[in-house]
């Protein structure tokens, strides 16, 4: 399987922020906040943020302080501070990650989002859904959907021009 | 004492001493201070880091400033906190204080926060803490105060970027003070241009220019052109040790007031370990005004202590150790 190269990314991004303005108008959201996970999430949150033209900056999230494997990994010094609004309460969001796999980043990001304020609704997007879910987690919004080999790995390098990496790990 | 303080890949085990520690891990405390700075913008201020860990506060000597800023810290990752106070006059240490560990560990508590008024006493409990448990120093007699150095640093870093272009005086009793012995250390292994300490000759060490410093007895002197003045508080039980005439005439010529601070530089920043003894080492004008930083010192300090908590907390199990964030690429998912 290959990967697709940096224009078909931007047109995969272009097709998100179609599905998503059918999405929002189908729930009659005007008014979403953009979170991306850091820092692939954000790098195609930033491009979302731009296409749907959301007047509000978007937000990033850092989950390292949530993740389920501190205790294995420990703590990555490159941790970024989260920036959000500082009140979710009753506010739509749309979370933006790079690529979907366990469904554990989601999980420590919805645990992260819910210490800022409870917001009316979440939404996920995510460029790549390459399987392999651990928890249950879907997103409402997918790039694409990519089958990887035992022992692959997809990544986002960016930011510009963002492209798609298939790794192969040992 | 390096050794037993940085794991086998390189981490953060124990913090017992800025001493021995280089300075890639001092940016990596600082680096992670700063991304908890955001948390007190959420609603709901902790994070769920250290969950189900205990931390236990070990005061052999009082401290309000340090002990509530420990235990703020780490509720602010989650963990539950013991404080212990343990007044030691009564007590030889090697023995009471194995004694108090082992009690401690039976416990299953999982870090141990140490004050103590002897050198060496956190390191000692380190030494005999079994594997999982780690220590942080939290001031041992005149040895070592690192939290609070590197809480300096921090508060410096945020002011003024870079401390290769920076001259900062510390200005006080020298001799007695861990904390000027962790700054002088942390500010040195950061690469600070020039580091000055100021102090009556009787509360300078014998060989003070060996620390890397440049020593001054007159504070105009020492504070000229300086970016940063640090204030060191002057403990009142050297009066009777006849090292001080009066806190009146120390006030005369090392207290900080206005008029001597044109000397520094204009956007000198004012620090203070605290607390204060106003009118004796700074006017109330200075430490009031606009150039003191010492409340946000005291803020920077739960940032700093989170650090290294967590970073200590984080070394236990990490014998797999994994790349972190490969340069122009995203975190794998996982």
């Amino acid at each position: 399987m290959t990967a697709p190269d940096n224009k078909e990314v931007d047109k995969l991004i272009r097709n998100m922020a179609e599905n998503l303005k059918g999405l929002l108008s189908e729930s009659n959201i005007d008014k979403p906040v953009i979170i991306g996970i850091h820092t692939g999430g954000a790098w195609v949150a930033e491009r979302l943020h731009k296409i749907l033209g959301c007047g509000e900056p978007m937000g990033t999230l850092d989950i390292s302080f949530y993740r389920d494997d501190f205790t294995r990994i420990g703590i990555n010094p490159q941790v970024r501070p989260s920036s959000l609004p500082s009140n979710l309460d009753d506010r739509h969001v749309i979370l933006v990650d790079d690529v979907l796999y366990t469904g554990r980043t989601i999980r420590a990001a919805l645990n992260e989002i819910f210490d800022y304020g409870r917001p009316a609704s979440v939404l996920l997007a995510c460029l790549v859904d390459r399987g392999g879910r651990e928890l249950p987690i879907q997103a409402n919004v997918i790039g694409q959907t990519l089958r990887l080999k035992p022992g692959q790995q997809v990544k986002l390098g960016g930011p510009s021009p963002l492209k798609l990496i298939i790794q192969e790990t040992s | 004492m390096s050794n037993l303080q940085v794991d086998e890949n390189g981490r953060l085990r124990h913090f017992l001493s800025i001493e021995g520690l280089n300075r890639q891990i001092l940016t990596d405390i600082l680096d992670t201070a700063e991304s908890f700075s955001g948390i007190t913008d959420q609603h709901i201020k902790k994070v769920p880091l250290l969950r189900g860990r205990i931390i236990v506060n070990l005061f052999f000597e009082s401290s309000t400033r340090t002990r509530t800023t420990f235990e703020l810290a780490a509720k602010r990752l989650s963990a539950d906190v013991l404080n212990i106070n343990i007044n030691a006059s009564a007590t030889t240490k090697g023995e009471t204080l194995l004694d108090t560990l082992r009690n401690l560990e039976a416990m299953h508590c999982d870090m141990f926060i140490v004050r103590h008024a002897e050198s060496g006493s956190a390191h000692f409990i380190a030494q005999h803490a079994q594997p999982h448990i780690r220590v942080i120093n939290a001031g041992d007699g005149r040895h070592s105060h690192p939290t609070q150095a590197m809480l300096d640093m921090l508060t410096i870093r945020r002011h003024k970027k870079d401390f290769s272009k920076l001259k900062v005086a510390i200005v006080g009793d020298i001799l007695h003070s861990r904390v000027a012995r962790s700054q002088i250390q942390a500010l040195s292994i950061l690469g600070t241009s020039e580091i000055r300490v100021v102090a009556p000759r009787t509360l300078l060490p014998a060989k003070v220019q060996s620390l890397g410093v440049h020593a001054y007895t007159d504070l105009k002197e020492g504070i000229r052109d300086a970016d940063v003045i640090i204030m060191l508080r002057l403990q009142q039980e050297r009066m009777q040790g006849a090292l001080l005439p009066s806190s009146h005439e120390y006030f005369q010529l090392y207290g900080l007031t206005e008029e001597k601070l044109s000397c520094a530089n204009k956007d000198v920043i004012i620090m203070h370990p605290g607390p204060i003894n106003r009118g004796i080492e700074m006017d109330s004008q200075v430490a009031d005004g606009p150039r003191s930083v010492v409340l946000q010192q005291v803020s920077n300090g739960i940032d700093v202590r989170m650090a290294v908590m967590s970073m200590a907390m984080g070394s236990i199990n990490t014998a797999e150790t994994t790349d972190p964030n490969a340069p122009n690429a995203s975190k794998e998912t996982r």
